[in-house]
């Protein structure tokens, strides 16, 4: 699996991209912009990520978050800014994006270079728990198992920065705390640099190191996340975070603060 | 037009298929817990067959009281025994049936095959680059537009009475639906399976192989289905003139001397050209989209 870095700088900005070490930072944005006609989605965009964070970037919807993640991917091009990230990547979407007439292990073996790739798949599957779901076909599978395939068929890859779109969205809520703990799981286990774009806060509170707002096209607030995982939703650090994060979202909190 | 068809054929390959899901879980109800249901319920296959012996047999007993004339409707006995006879001799006039359909087959087989194929290719093309779709798209469509039996003289002036300008026919007749559809396969893909492709780091190639074509099967084999009827109907007509050989100058012989038992026989083996090929069609069709017939169950 080839690992470097991809920089990819456009007119606007210089660059200084390359000069960033894989094994430190994962992703370096610099100045990103990027507008749809005449609506300026992202509007000079900086952002790091270090190896081995889990940052969760929220927003509301339209804020351009997945916008971001799509440029981080390599996906939309048209944008100017510059922009450094340490390869290999994966993605995982929202939809689970399964090839329907490839069975559960080709889909994970799919444009997978490396030796031994069939073992090496099974092995991802058998990570996230589908080892018997290993020849069917997708369209056979639950909204869980899917996004569980595409979770193995990201993790497959060694990836030194995983983009996470909203892959949690549309399953039920209590497949959705067993893909948290799942996440978590693979996520202390191979350590890759994640980026989770929801639009859910309790999600980002549950997952992440860094919460990041996006607000008017760039990163408009920042906060860490200093509590040990598994977190308790209670916590009264993440109640206070909570709080903050709506309130950067635009949610009107009115005096509700002392209530809760 | 084509796209018409298609929307057709596609609502009758899904009926087909959950019929075949009911059919499997019948014996389930009907005698739970036991496996004699099936034996006393035979497969569909069978049951259909009911109404079509009805129908022979009708004919039958209206031919055998007199009520449909011979010299009109030979009965379905006339028939057999006709075929029979056509099988087992050589005559002067008709030379024998096994040779005819020999001859009418080939015409078809070559027909469909390089048809299927230069529509495939063209599909490919044109599905896959714009230069290709400017390139050929247009023509294709305009020429979809001329009547093709139309042509069939103009065929004749050009390549006179032998089997090139039948085959010729037969490839027109198999060409355009199978263009037709496949090119929609293509362009039907979802292009979210092509950004995944990308991510994934799939070379334009195996974007291809992997996701493009098998992609555009459903709608490739929905356009096969479409041309093995096309290529048929040009068979019979393109052959009907001008022919020395094959079912189509035996039914033209057999037209001058008003013997419509032997034309009766030769469309029976039209029907069964057609029926084979269908069959081998659906059968591509379970194995290649097996990933589809599961969902269905």
């Amino acid at each position: 699996m080839a690992t470097g870095v991809r920089a990819v700088s456009t007119a606007r900005t210089t660059s200084s991209a390359t000069a960033i070490a894989s094994d430190q930072v994962a992703a370096s944005v610099r100045d990103l912009s990027k507008r749809f006609g005449d609506r300026v989605v992202l509007d000079g965009l900086s952002l790091d990520i270090k190896a081995g964070e889990f940052v969760a970037l929220i927003g509301r919807s339209g804020s351009g978050k997945s916008t971001l993640l799509r440029a981080l991917a390599g996906l939309d091009r048209e944008v100017s800014g510059s922009m450094a990230v340490a390869e290999p990547v994966a993605v995982a979407f929202q939809e689970p994006r399964l090839v329907p007439w490839k069975k559960v292990l080709d889909n994970v073996t799919l444009g997978l270079r490396v030796p031994e790739a069939t073992r090496v798949a099974a092995g991802a599957l058998d990570e996230v728990g589908l080892t018997e779901r290993i020849s069917a076909w997708p369209l056979t599978l639950s909204g869980g198992e899917a996004q569980r395939v595409s979770l193995a068929r990201a993790l497959v890859r060694s990836p030194s920065l995983l983009l996470l779109d909203e892959p949690f969205s549309a399953l039920d809520a209590l497949t959705t705390i067993s893909m948290h703990r799942l996440v978590l799981q693979l996520w202390e286990r191979h350590r890759p640099a994640v980026l989770l774009v929801t639009h859910d806060v309790d999600e980002a509170l549950a997952l992440a190191d860094r919460v990041l707002v996006l607000g008017a096209g760039r990163i408009a607030y920042s906060a860490t996340v200093d509590v040990p995982r598994p977190r308790d939703r209670n916590h009264p650090e993440l109640t206070a975070l909570r709080l903050r994060l709506l309130r950067e979202l635009g949610v009107p909190m009115g005096d509700t603060d002392e209530l809760i | 037009m084509g796209y018409l068809c298609s929307a057709t054929e596609e609502v009758a390959v899904s009926v087909q298929v959950l019929s075949r899901s009911a059919t499997r879980d019948a014996p389930v109800w009907a005698n739970p817990g036991s496996g004699r249901a099936s034996r006393f319920l035979p497969g569909r296959g069978w049951l259909r067959l009911i109404s079509l012996l009805a129908v022979v047999g009708v004919w039958q007993l209206l031919s055998a009281t007199g009520v449909l004339p011979a010299t009109r409707l030979a009965s379905p006995a006339t028939i057999a025994h006709t075929a029979y006879t056509l099988v087992t001799t050589d005559s002067p006039t008709y030379g024998t049936l096994q040779a005819s359909l020999l001859v009418s087959a080939e015409r078809w087989g070559i027909g469909l095959s390089l048809g299927v194929a230069i529509a495939v290719l063209l599909a490919v093309a044109s599905g896959l680059s714009r230069i290709g779709e400017y390139a050929f798209d247009p023509l294709l469509n305009a020429a979809r537009s001329i009547p093709l039996l139309g042509l069939l003289p103009l065929f004749i002036v050009w390549f006179g009475i032998g089997n090139m300008p039948k085959i010729l026919i037969v490839v027109l007749g198999a060409l355009f639906p199978m263009y037709v559809n496949t090119f929609a396969g293509i362009r039907g893909v979802d292009p979210k399976l092509g950004e995944l492709g990308h991510v994934l780091g799939l070379s334009r190639w195996e974007l291809v192989r992997h996701v493009v074509l098998p992609g555009s099967l459903p709608s490739a084999l929905t356009g096969l289905r479409l041309s093995v009827v096309g290529s048929l109907l040009a068979l019979v007509v393109g052959e009907q003139i001008n022919a020395n050989a094959g079912l189509g100058f035996m039914i033209n012989t057999a037209e001058e001397f008003l013997a419509n038992n032997i034309i009766m026989v030769c469309l029976f083996m039209y029907a069964v050209l057609g029926l084979l090929a269908d069959g081998v069609v659906r059968l591509v069709e379970r194995r290649a989209l097996a990933w589809r017939r599961e969902f269905a169950q």
